[in-house]
């Protein structure tokens, strides 16, 4: 009998203290893309926590205001883990490169990214007959907010518009005019009305409000104070996602860190890294930048790499191989460049990219 | 209105089957061989003398400590469920059975099971009011107290909705030649709804058509939901039972207007086996289901058009010996296997697999100082990948708790 009762409240004291040795183990930092920058204070902490929930666990049902044409039905969906997007929930936009048609092809609204699919009993978009397309797939969301709090002054001493340095590559910043619910940068350099747009495909938004907006009306269908309408209806709905929420999502998307290097001292990844400076991709896909003055200490004067030409980088490519394949225009000298390494330099020059 | 004929055609097929199979068997109590189609009435019940209404119930509690990648949120308490049930024999012949269930406190509470039974025959029983749909073996025999396990299992509760019960009608009968008994169970009852494709959980969740609570007053779709059960049984090599539920889950007419261009259905299959052997004692559960939904092509593959999972319990009384005032103290080793694929297919776009599946595996020590009362201990290590076959997460959970009829 007592064998029995020690035997039990001998496992019950292991299973109680025990239990910390027998859990799985944290994954390396570099394993993970989803964590907050270093330094975040406590309330900004929370605000961090408040924003992963929302990006994270908010998935729209009809009910909540999916669609009823739609991409994704969260924001995670198509940025899994924080990360790129998989090609089943591919963004499609088409363009026109007929001189004899109008320059600028889109739906009445001005959209020219189609919703593919569709809540029960309705159709989804496709794409205009005859008219050229591209299957994107969605960008990792790590690092914004460094990229946000760099100076436009940063970015437009990169830019080489008249090609003056003869290396082959222009670099121009794009230009737009900000929608009114957008705060200007304090450091801004306009050119009268238009400011430089640096986030999504093509730097087609201003800041990461502005993309977020977007995103939740032409990829999930859902409205919000700052664009109510509706991309179905064409008509200003109520608001399917609330303003403190989308402000959560953009200070979790301003906070979470860069993506950490991996194997640095591997040769082959030293050996890449010096094939990048040497064909050129380092010429647009800059390697190191700076931030300016942050509100989000973590984000001040802060130095990162994010191997970004703010351009590029559309998610047509499943492959880094195909990627650089596709590069064409300015690029065509360092892709023929790539091409004529050898088997093994190839390979290294991967490997680094791997590593990022 | 053809679906409907069809359905009555079969039931009454059933009935000329089983009424066929009436005149070989004995005139024996159906209860007599228990089976899980009997686990609703197979429950230890307080009676009164001359008092017709007899009361019973279980209640189960349990500490909780899970370690997810290395993160924990610490150590939680859960009042998990307190179920009361009250039967009663109404008049020869005619008895009634409910089930109220608590969960969480007062957080879901539910009418499991209301019922009333007419017996005309041991193969021929009328059941009417708020069944539970027998698919597998664990939606009607769910009683915390009967399992060595906290957690139910996944595929019984991730994929197949237990506990899962509807208003509807129906008729269950077993019959009997010399050490084997079949069982038959067949009703009609409310279905799914569109929720099961359209759920936060971003999958095919058929659970969620529970949290419908007009479920018992309206069937959303209009069309009968057919769920029948065959099961045999051996008094030595144990119960194998072969289950199917399927319906529609949409409307594709709401006011005589057209809403949706086809109709969608939910499909379901499942197995169960329990048997035992007899020399060591050790038992064996299990339940397998695959599912089959119908999704439209233009919505998201998130949401899979199949989906597979199954369990395998084996438990093993390693001692049974009087412990203090308990004579048939019992002390048991088991261990469980889960696996669960929530979307099976390929992506159209790459053609590689999707992921969103589970894999867990859970150890468990249980004693039982009375047949009515269990406490276990159990530790379960749960693999979990994306729909993306990234990395699995890892889930590591200790549990400590009870369950017991009272």
């Amino acid at each position: 009998m007592s064998k029995i009762i020690h035997f039990f409240i001998g496992l019950s004291l292991i299973a109680l203290f025990g239990c910390e040795n027998l859990g799985p183990e944290e994954p390396m930092e570099f394993e993970l893309l989803d964590g907050p920058l270093d330094g975040l204070s406590l309330s900004e902490q929370q605000l961090f926590l408040a924003g992963d929930i929302a990006f994270n666990d908010d998935v729209f049902t009809v009910e909540k205001g999916l669609g009823p044409l739609f991409v994704g039905t969260s924001c995670a969906s198509c940025h899994s883990g924080d990360g790129k997007g998989h090609p089943f929930n591919q963004l499609i936009r088409f363009g026109n490169n007929d001189l004899n048609l109008p320059s600028m092809l889109s739906f009445g609204d001005g959209r020219n990214q189609i919703q593919n699919k569709a809540i029960p009993g309705f159709e989804p978009e496709t794409v205009p007959e005859g008219f050229p397309f591209s299957i994107l797939v969605a960008p990792a969301v790590t690092g914004l907010g460094l990229l946000d709090a760099v100076p436009d002054a940063n970015i437009l001493a990169l830019a080489d518009p008249s090609d003056a340095n003869q290396d082959g590559i222009s670099g121009r910043p794009h230009y737009n005019i900000p929608p009114e619910f957008t705060k200007i940068r304090n450091n801004s350099v306009p050119q009268g009305n238009n400011y430089i747009f640096r986030f999504g495909k093509k730097a087609g938004s201003y800041d990461l409000l502005h993309q977020s907006v977007s995103a939740y009306n032409q990829d999930i269908g859902i409205t919000s104070l700052y664009d109510p309408i509706d991309p179905f209806s064409g008509l200003e709905e109520d608001l399917e996602i609330s303003t403190q929420t989308l402000n959560d999502v953009v200070f979790y998307l301003k906070t979470l860190k860069a993506p950490i290097p991996r194997n640095q001292t591997d040769p082959d990844v030293i050996a890449g890294k010096e094939l990048f400076e040497s064909v050129q991709c380092a010429v647009c896909h800059t390697p190191t930048l700076t931030t300016g003055f942050s509100p989000i200490e973590s984000l001040s004067f802060k130095e990162f790499h994010p191997y970004s030409d703010l351009l590029l980088h559309d998610g047509r490519a499943s492959s880094i191989e195909e990627a650089i394949e596709l590069h064409g225009g300015e690029a065509d000298n360092s892709k023929a460049q790539y091409l004529s390494l050898t088997p093994k330099e190839k390979s290294q020059l991967i490997k680094f990219i791997n590593s990022l | 209105m053809c679906m409907v004929r069809k359905i009555y055609a079969a039931l009454a097929l059933m009935n000329i089957y089983v009424l066929t199979l009436s005149s070989q068997t004995s005139d024996r109590d159906s209860i007599k061989e228990s089976m899980n189609m009997d686990a609703v009435y197979d429950r230890p019940f307080l009676t009164f003398d001359k008092f017709p209404v007899n009361l019973g119930g279980y209640l189960e509690a349990n500490s909780i400590y899970s370690i997810e990648d290395g993160l924990s949120e610490g150590l939680s308490f859960q009042a998990r469920r307190l179920t009361l049930f009250v039967s009663a024999s109404i008049s020869k012949r005619i008895k009634f059975l409910t089930e109220l269930e608590f969960e969480n406190g007062t957080e879901e509470i539910a009418i499991e099971f209301a019922s009333m039974d007419i017996a005309l025959h041991p193969l021929l029983n009328l059941r009417g009011g708020i069944v539970l749909n027998p698919i597998g073996s664990f939606n009607q025999n769910h009683d915390g107290p009967k399992w060595e396990f906290v957690e139910r299992p996944d595929v019984s509760t991730n994929l197949l909705p237990a506990t899962f019960s509807n208003a509807g009608f129906g008729i269950y009968g077993k019959a009997y030649k010399e050490a084997w008994t079949l069982g038959y169970e067949a009703y009609l009852t409310n279905g799914f709804d569109t929720s099961i494709i359209d759920k936060e959980g971003e999958r095919t969740f058929l659970a969620s058509v529970k949290e419908n609570s007009s479920r018992f007053e309206e069937n959303f779709s209009g069309n009968a939901l057919l769920n029948g059960k065959l099961a045999i049984k051996h008094r030595k090599l144990g119960e194998l039972g072969i289950s199917y539920m399927g319906g529609a889950y949409n409307r594709k007419e709401v006011d005589g207007l057209q809403v949706d261009t086809q109709s969608g259905r939910v499909d379901v299959l499942a197995l169960d086996l329990n048997t035992a052997i007899k020399k060591t004692g050790t038992r064996f559960i299990g339940e397998m289901a695959y599912i089959w939904v119908d999704v439209p092509d233009t919505f998201t593959q998130q949401f899979g058009d199949r989906q597979v999972g199954f369990f395998v319990d084996i438990v093993q009384p390693v001692l049974k010996t009087e412990v203090l005032d308990w004579e048939n103290a019992v002390l048991n080793l088991s261990l469980r296997t889960d696996y669960v694929d929530y979307n099976i297919g390929r992506f159209a776009q790459t053609n590689t697999n999707v992921g969103d599946d589970l894999f867990a595996i859970t150890p468990a020590i249980s004693f039982r100082p009375a047949p009515q009362t269990v406490l276990r201990i159990n530790y379960r290590y749960q693999w979990q990948q994306d729909i993306l076959n990234n990395p699995a997460s890892r889930t590591a959970t200790w549990y400590f708790g009870f369950s017991t009829y009272f």
